[in-house]
């Protein structure tokens, strides 16, 4: 029979096929399982033995985005039909809705936050690693390290020390404050790994567009930024991963104003009882943003290293 | 078009001189080419004539203006590199239209079409021109990067090794391509190589470099029938020249410790005896490797010679080159 030596067989293939589903569905389950409890409602997501099969509800969806206040038979009764079917998932409950809960604003501060500071370490960080790449920087290797060295301790260890130095500049619970924070978490990342991707363009690019008149930034803005994309993107993701999934600072540098949903979620949880659907509908709607951002940016991740126009 | 002149040019990088008060003077509508080993400071000069480097000492003048202390885009001059550097995520028409499209040009669009038009149909890439660059074959590539210094008219041309990543029937193609091109245009080109027949072909004058100095400049006939120094002989000539004591063949001018002997210094059928000890047939040409008192030479014969290994000849020298104990030629 003949064979490739670089080719794997079918039955290497249909081996490998079956491991890689295995892992994914054993890594998927836990996030199937918060998906679909998004869609029970509160006594099917506690019953024992847990119910795989359930007729879904938006009930958990609903809980999210409202306060409910409890009224008495009578008053319900008092009550005109209800005007939308979220009304009617919570009048089953002997409930009316009072208002809109703060779901939707804390989500809105961690999407500010989160693609605030990732803009940011990315915009600082191209900039930097660019530098760095390219010139004779004083020093170079120490800064580096320097930069590097940010990292070498969990960020919470210095969590005092920016609670009161925040207090002071009146940056507690403010976007700005929180942007400012995680951009400096994620820019030594950020410049470690674009001068990686830097390092690996080429400068003949650079000299070639300098020659065919163009001065420094434009040859920056228009040939390297280009090249330099796949590792954008996936720097970008790093970051945003990181800003969009911080609690430990969320929790303790805001409260109100500028909260992000990290710290809101558990919250909900002791505002009527165990509300498990509404705690798996707001991670399920919290997962969609990176979801849908590294989707969206796939297309270059996955595109790899370009092969240039350059011999080597 | 413009002529170039560098006044005593010198760039160091760390402790390696890479250019030694170098002057040159290229005139207008000149084909030049700096021929030299790696390490010669060929390409370094190259890059000081197009701004990417500037030099510690000496001035730069393009035509007539000091250009010393100017950016790249200021010179208004156009560079083909080795590698090509064609920017990969543009396409063939992109890659033409970008120096036209850059702040110091502004080309008014439907000019723009029209030179990438021109110049397609010059360089044969017009079919070629929605392709990605990095869709091309080597060849193509450096057609469009040809075209990438072609479309701007600059004041002059700077070609870094060009055709030296190209297999060599397509090297000798853009050989005479890029002769053809430069004699049409009248343009000025400097162009570095170390390549002694693309310098032999392509050059109206050769200058030979050697550790960051310029040691002979002239048409390529001067300098390989009136070399200075062992060094500019053995840079030009196939197969290259054979350097021996000087007293080998009896008398020699006073001072010479070397005698330089080329194939057409070498005749047969008198003089000293000798072994044949090799013999090369390459077709156009017959290679001889001879053995002569422990010394060996390379010599050419008739492309029809019997001439067999082990057999006997006798060479004599035929107004041969000789040089001093420094490799300085000693002319008489």
């Amino acid at each position: 029979m003949s064979y490739s030596i670089t080719e794997p067989s079918s039955r290497q293939k249909t081996v490998a096929g079956f491991l890689v589903i295995t892992y994914s569905l054993v890594t998927l389950i836990p996030l199937l399982w918060v998906f679909i409890t998004g869609f029970k409602t509160p006594p099917d997501s506690i019953s024992y033995p847990p119910k795989v099969f359930f007729t879904p509800s938006l009930e958990g969806y609903v809980n999210l985005f409202t306060t409910r206040t409890r009224v008495t038979p009578e008053q319900l009764e008092a009550l005109p039909p209800p005007a939308n079917f979220a009304e009617e998932i919570v009048r089953n409950r002997k409930m009316v809705i009072a208002g809109p809960s703060k779901f939707g604003e804390r989500f809105m501060n961690s999407v500010i936050i989160g693609f605030g500071s990732t803009f940011l370490s990315i915009f600082l960080g191209t900039l930097a690693a660019y530098g760095f790449s390219r010139f004779k920087v004083p020093l170079k290797d120490d800064l580096l390290f320097f930069i590097l060295s940010t990292r070498m301790m969990p960020p919470i260890a210095v969590a005092i020390p920016i609670f009161l130095m925040y207090r002071k500049l009146g940056l507690s619970d403010t976007h700005l404050g929180m942007i400012l924070l995680y951009t400096a978490v994620n820019i030594s990342l950020a410049v470690w790994l674009l001068k990686g991707f830097i390092d690996e363009i080429p400068r003949e690019y650079e000299e070639a567009a300098l020659i065919d008149g163009y001065t420094r930034f434009q040859a920056f803005y228009k040939v390297v930024l280009p090249q330099a994309a796949t590792g954008i993107a996936s720097t970008a993701i790093f970051c945003l991963i990181f800003a969009w999934n911080e609690y430990a600072f969320a929790v303790l540098l805001t409260s109100g104003n500028a909260q992000t949903a990290p710290p809101f979620i558990p919250t909900i949880i002791g505002v009527g009882g165990l509300d498990w659907p509404a705690v798996a509908a707001g991670a399920t709607l919290f997962l969609l943003p990176v979801l849908i951002f590294t989707i969206f940016l796939r297309k270059h991740l996955l595109r790899g290293i370009t092969f240039g126009a350059v011999r080597k | 078009m413009a002529d170039i002149e560098l006044n005593a040019i010198s760039k160091r990088f760390a402790d390696v001189t890479a250019v030694d008060s170098m002057s040159l003077q290229v005139s207008d509508g000149r084909f030049v080419v700096l021929l030299g080993p790696t390490g010669a400071g060929k390409t370094t000069t190259l890059r000081l004539i197009s701004g990417l480097e500037t030099p510690e000492e000496g001035s730069v003048h393009i035509g007539g203006r000091d250009v010393t202390s100017e950016s790249p885009a200021q010179r208004n001059v156009a560079m083909v590199f080795q590698q090509y550097s064609l920017y990969p995520h543009l396409t063939v028409r992109q890659n033409l239209e970008f120096p036209l499209k850059s702040p110091v040009l502004k080309t008014p669009s439907g000019e723009i079409k029209n030179k990438v038009q021109e110049v397609a149909e010059v360089l044969q890439i017009s079919h070629k021109l929605s392709n990605k660059a990095t869709e091309l074959s080597g060849g193509e590539m450096q057609r469009v990067s040809i075209g990438r210094a072609l479309v701007r008219s600059p004041s002059v041309f700077l070609m870094d090794e060009p055709l030296s990543s190209l297999d060599a029937k397509l090297r000798a193609d853009l050989r005479i391509e890029l002769k053809r091109l430069q004699s049409e245009l009248g343009a000025t080109m400097l162009y570095v190589t170390h390549d002694q027949v693309e310098a032999m072909t392509l050059a109206t004058e050769v200058g030979v470099l050697d550790e960051g100095q310029l040691v002979q400049f002239g048409t390529p006939r001067e300098v390989y029938e009136d070399p200075n120094s062992i060094y500019v002989a053995t840079r030009l000539g196939l197969p290259r020249i054979n350097t021996l004591p000087s007293d080998l063949f009896g008398a020699a001018p006073t001072g010479a410790s070397t005698i330089g002997l080329r194939p057409e210094h070498i005749k047969f059928g008198e003089g000293k005896e000798c072994t044949v000890t090799r013999v090369e047939h390459l077709g156009d040409q017959t290679r001889l490797h001879v053995e002569l008192e422990g010394h060996r030479l390379i010599t050419l014969a008739d492309v029809n010679s019997a001439v067999g290994v082990g057999d006997a000849l006798k060479v004599a020298p035929k107004n041969p080159l000789y040089f001093d104990a420094d490799g300085q030629r000693i002319r008489h």
